[in-house]
Formats: structure tokens, C-alpha cells, sequence
């Protein structure tokens, strides 16, 4: 008998018990499709983050106060703008400097109130973070150097506080104190759970005097060459341990940010991988029993096909592809089923899902040799049924 | 004439609880002629199975020499004992072994797959057979839409349809009530009229057995009144 010739035995087999075949191949298909979609998820989460780290603009060194070690508490800043006007000279045009500092603030205005990230922010601000302006313009040197009171909103920002109006020209108030509109940025979206369209931006020094304080959380330094990085980061940091009050700091590329989230999305994605792996492994052990009672139920129609010519090779090969059978349509079942959810869990729910190649492969592949590792010990043992007792069998 | 089957001398032993064990055939000698149509009769215990076993070459006898078609079954190894059975030889059994769930056509193109028969060639045969047999009207029909005699038709067609030498029907019309089974009967004698097939009855019903021209008595694992071959 050929192979193609035991697929149509075994296919007539499979459609003559459709209720049982259906509930062997459940199992299959829960394991394959959690493969699939746990895999999904962790490779959506990690786009997700690579995105929101590259979102925060190319070539960008972001430089944070203290060592920024896991079970530090984070230390207190104390850049100044000093530092940014330090780091300013020191580079020659040859990078973009940013700073900000930032405070959770009520922004009203009109009636209308939300609670908005304030960022008290240099001009360089939009150009180094990458915030594109939408309408109007982002805050100038001028702006920043005289503290002049105007604000640029973040998109869900605008839509906040003016949810009928232009938001152009019009005022807002930050504790208290008046501003003017004079931008609206583009739509971001979020970054790292930081919602970064709900966010205010005024002049640095403005900000410093809102909420009393002299301080920037943080200094950005924009390369327009990503082979720079390196030199940059060292000048950046001799720099700094010469003229700065901030004697501890971390200077971060996008690279060592991704690294680590990479590596802890890894882990992740591998962890759910394996649990899925092990649902895999428990329908398959689901498909070997099916297939044991199958043969035991079966005893009498071995031993007929024996006695009408069927080698043992014959009803082992039945045997084995309708179990491979079984674990490969539940197999692509479960892929489509994983598929599917991946798709609505992306589209419809706040969580990333982006199915990966690989994984499909992998859980098709694994679901069809989980077919023929479980398919075998049942597939010999028909295969080896004496002929007479099979057939004298009750 | 070369004889279709010869059987010198068997005995055929089964294992049990230690010592001897159970010896179900004790030293047995006939031939079987192409064509002929032979009914092995015996109470049950009398060996008939153990027999139709040998002589369908499902089973090796103990001592002895069973020859089918000149072949020493002892001589061949089950890849060839299965060709031998799927070429040469037609079950039919009591139970009627149909497969259920499975239409009729596919039932009795069940031996010509392990052939090697191409499929479109197995449903011609299948329905040229079952047309043979008076079931053209029951093609697609599953065992469980048939009645008794239909069935047993279905089970006798797929016993044809590889065109073998010998049919070995055991107690054929065991599951039937009486008219049905003269209707089988005259199916069989009908066949092995028409197409020289060497049929062998195995029953225990004197009825049946004598529509056989020949008939050989089994007992206690020994053909009666046959001559008793070193004893």
C-alpha cells in the first residue's frame, strides 16, 4: 500500500468517527494555537517596545541622573541648564542638546480640565525627542530665554482642554498661571506606558520657575551619526565630571535600552513559548491514547484487513498517518485559531500581538512530529495484531 | 490436475497451561481441487476453525505440510502469506466482517487497495461485482441500510472481487434465518458454477452441507472415516 494510498484510508477512517476525531485534535489544536498566540504576544510586546524606543528619535544618547542600577533607588538630578549650555559648547554643532524636567500638573482651560505632564523643556526640545508640530510652532530660544508664558500641547492634550475650540491663541492655565497656546504636536502615541500625547510643553526656564526649582530631570544629546555615538558618549561624560554639580550619571543609547528590554522580552516570549509547548505535549499524549483505544476498539477490522492481503507495514502505516493526520489538521486549526486571536488581540484590546513566523512553523512542525511520535507505539501495535485472534475478537 | 490445496499430515497445537497444551487438529490429510466445492462439517470443538485458519493461510500448522496453490504455507513469511491471502484467497465469515460506516462499494474494494489496484480501477471491480452478486441497487448503501442477506451478499462479493482461486466461507449463513440462507447457498453455487471457483463451507448444519457435492466430517480434530495416515 503507498502512502497516498493509507491517507485515504486513513481520511475514511477519520470522517467515519468525526465526533471523536474532532475531540483528539482539540487538544492539538489548544497547543498549537497557544503557541502560536503566546509567541504573538511576546513578540508584540517586544515591537512594541523597539518601536517606542526608536520613537524617541534616532541616535540619541539620553543622559539620567545616578548609576541607574536595578535596586537603586533612581538618585536625585542636578543638572542645570548650565549643563545643557556646557554640553552645547563643548560639542560645537556637532550634536543637538536637549533637557527637560517634568511635573504632573491640572492643566484647565475654558471649563475644561485635565491632569497633564508638564514638561519644562529647552527649544531643542522637538528636534532632539522627535515631536513633530502638527499646527503652529514649538517654543524658540527666545521663548525659552525670556520665560515666555506659552505652552505647545500634545495631541490628546488639545483634545482635552479644547474639545470644541482651536486650541491656537487660546489660554491655558498651569497652577495657576496663564498660558498661551502657540503649537500643537502630532499624534505619538504611547511609549513605555508614558502617554506621551498627554503632554504640555513650555519654556524650560519657565518651568523652573512655575514649581520653584533649578533643576532638569534629564539632558538628551541628538547625533546626526550613529558612528559618533561612541565618541560622543565619552566627551559627554568628561565633560560633565569637569563642570557639572551632578556627580553621578548614566549616559544611555537606544541600544543599551533595547538590550536589556530585549532581553527580559526574550525570556518572556521563551517562558510562554514553553508553557504553550507543554499543552502541546498533553494533546499529543491525548492523540496516543485516542489512538490506542482506537485500536483496541478497532482489533476486528485489523484483523479483516489482514485476512483480506494487508501486510503489517500496511496497518502500521494506517495507523501512523491517522495520527500524523489528526495532530497535522489540528495543527493547522490551531494555527489559524492563533492566528485569528492574535489579530482581534491587536486590534481589539490593548495588547500587542504580532505573529511570527517561526512559531508557526515550529508549531506545525512540532504538532506533526508530536503525530508521529505518539502515532507510532499505538501504529505497531496494530500492525503487529495476530490476524486469527484479532478476528475471533469481541 | 495439480490440486489447489493439499493438506498431508497436519496437526496444529496451541499453547495452554503447560504440558501439551490443546491440540486442535491431530493429524489431517485431504486435497482440495481446483473448482471444487467442498463442505467441512463438525461439531463446534471438531477443529473447523483451526482449519479454515490453515486453510485461508492466516495461521502455520504445527507439523505437517499445507499447500495452497503448490505453495508450503511453513515456507512463507507473513509479507507473503498477506499477498498469498489477498491473491488467491475469498473469506467470508459468519459475522459478515463488513466494515461499518463505509459504503458497499468501498467495503468490497477493500482487498484490491492492498493489491496495489489504482482507486478508479478498485470502484469499477467493486461494482461490477456487486452488480454480480444482485446488489447494483446497493452501492453507496452502509452495512447498517442492509439487511442480513444483503450484508452477507456484500461480504461474498468482496471475496470475489480479487478473482481468487478459493472462497472459504465460514458458516456463511450462521447469522441468517433459513430462506436467506438457501438464497446465500444458491449465491455460492451459483458462483462456483459459473465461475469455476473452488468453494469451501465450513458449518455445522447437515442442511447446508449437503448442497456440497463433497463433504468432509471433522471430530475431535480428525476427518472422519478418511484413512488415518501412520496410525
Amino acid at each position: 500500500m503507498s502512502v497516498a494510498e493509507a491517507f485515504r484510508v486513513a481520511v475514511t477512517a477519520i470522517l467515519a468517527n468525526r465526533l471523536r476525531a474532532g475531540l483528539t485534535m482539540l487538544g492539538v489544536i489548544i497547543g498549537v494555537l497557544s503557541v502560536v498566540l503566546l509567541v504573538a504576544v511576546g513578540s508584540g510586546a517586544r515591537a512594541e517596545v523597539t518601536s517606542g524606543v526608536e520613537d524617541l528619535g534616532s541616535n540619541l544618547l539620553i543622559i539620567a541622573p545616578g548609576s541607574l542600577q536595578f535596586g537603586q533607588a533612581p538618585s536625585r538630578s542636578t543638572f542645570t541648564l548650565n549643563d545643557v549650555e556646557r554640553l552645547d559648547r563643548a560639542l560645537e554643532g556637532r550634536a543637538a542638546v536637549a533637557g527637560n524636567l517634568t511635573s504632573g500638573e491640572t492643566v484647565r482651560a475654558e471649563g475644561e480640565s485635565a491632569f497633564l505632564s508638564v514638561l519644562g523643556v529647552t527649544a531643542s526640545f522637538d528636534d532632539v525627542v522627535r515631536r513633530p508640530i502638527a499646527r503652529g510652532d514649538f517654543l524658540s530660544d527666545s521663548d525659552v530665554a525670556t520665560s515666555r508664558r506659552v505652552a505647545v500641547l500634545g495631541s490628546s492634550a488639545a483634545e482635552g482642554l479644547f474639545p470644541r475650540l482651536d486650541p491656537l491663541a487660546r489660554s491655558i492655565t498651569i497652577s495657576g498661571v496663564r498660558f498661551r497656546v502657540i503649537g500643537v504636536v502630532e499624534a505619538l502615541g504611547g511609549s513605555f506606558g508614558v502617554d506621551r500625547d498627554a503632554q504640555v510643553y513650555i519654556p524650560v526656564t519657565a518651568a523652573q520657575r512655575l514649581f520653584g526649582i533649578r533643576t532638569l530631570d534629564t539632558l538628551f544629546v541628538k547625533s546626526p551619526d550613529r558612528d559618533d555615538l561612541d565618541r560622543l558618549s565619552t566627551e559627554i561624560e568628561r565633560e560633565l565630571q569637569r563642570g557639572s554639580e551632578q556627580a553621578e550619571f548614566s549616559i544611555l543609547t537606544q541600544d543599551d535600552i533595547l538590550g536589556v528590554a530585549g532581553e527580559i522580552l526574550d525570556t518572556l516570549t521563551f517562558v510562554l513559548a514553553a508553557i504553550a509547548g507543554i499543552s502541546l505535549l498533553v494533546g499529543g499524549i491525548g492523540v496516543s491514547n485516542i489512538m490506542l483505544v482506537s485500536v483496541s476498539e478497532r482489533t476486528r477490522e485489523i484483523g479483516l484487513r489482514k485476512a483480506l492481503g494487508a501486510r503489517t507495514r500496511d496497518i502500521t502505516l494506517q495507523f501512523l498517518v491517522e495520527a500524523v493526520l489528526l495532530c497535522g489538521v489540528g495543527g493547522l486549526l490551531g494555527i489559524a485559531g492563533g492566528v485569528g486571536l492574535a489579530v482581534l488581540a491587536d486590534t481589539f484590546t490593548p495588547v500587542p500581538a504580532s505573529v511570527t513566523g517561526w512559531s508557526v512553523a515550529l508549531a506545525f512542525t512540532t504538532s506533526v512530529g508530536v503525530g508521529i511520535f505518539f502515532g507510532v507505539f499505538p501504529a505497531r501495535r496494530a500492525g503487529r495484531l495476530d490476524p486469527v485472534a484479532a478476528l475471533r475478537h469481541e | 490436475m495439480t490440486p489447489l490445496v493439499e493438506v498431508v499430515d497436519v496437526t496444529r497445537r496451541y499453547p495452554a497451561g503447560g504440558g501439551e497444551g490443546v491440540e486442535a487438529l491431530a493429524g489431517v490429510s485431504f486435497t482440495i481441487d481446483p473448482g471444487e466445492f467442498v463442505a467441512i462439517i463438525g461439531p463446534s470443538g471438531s477443529g473447523k476453525s483451526t482449519l479454515l485458519h490453515l486453510l485461508g493461510a492466516l495461521d502455520r500448522p504445527t507439523t505437517g505440510t499445507v499447500r495452497i496453490g503448490g505453495r508450503d504455507i511453513a515456507q512463507l513469511d507473513d509479507r507473503e502469506l498477506a499477498s498469498l491471502r489477498n491473491a488467491e484467497i475469498g473469506f467470508v465469515f459468519q459475522q459478515f466482517q463488513l466494515l461499518a460506516r463505509t459504503p458497499a462499494v468501498a467495503n468490497v474494494a477493500l482487498p484490491l487497495i492492498y493489491a496495489g489496484v489504482g482507486n478508479a480501477e478498485r470502484q469499477r471491480r467493486a461494482r461490477a461485482t456487486l452488480e454480480a452478486v444482485g446488489l447494483a441497487h446497493r452501492l453507496t448503501h452502509r452495512p447498517a441500510e442492509l439487511s442480513g442477506g444483503e450484508q452477507q451478499r456484500v461480504a461474498i462479493a468482496r471475496a470475489l472481487v480479487t478473482r481468487p482461486r478459493l472462497v472459504l466461507a465460514d458458516e456463511p449463513t450462521g447469522n441468517l434465518d433459513t430462506a436467506t440462507g438457501q438464497e446465500v447457498m444458491g449465491l455460492l453455487q451459483r458462483l462456483h458454477a459459473e465461475e469455476g471457483i473452488a468453494v469451501v463451507v465450513i458449518t455445522h448444519d447437515l442442511e447446508i452441507a449437503a448442497l456440497a457435492p463433497r463433504q468432509l466430517r471433522l471430530r475431535d480434530g480428525l476427518l472422519v472415516g478418511a484413512p488415518v495416515a501412520g496410525r
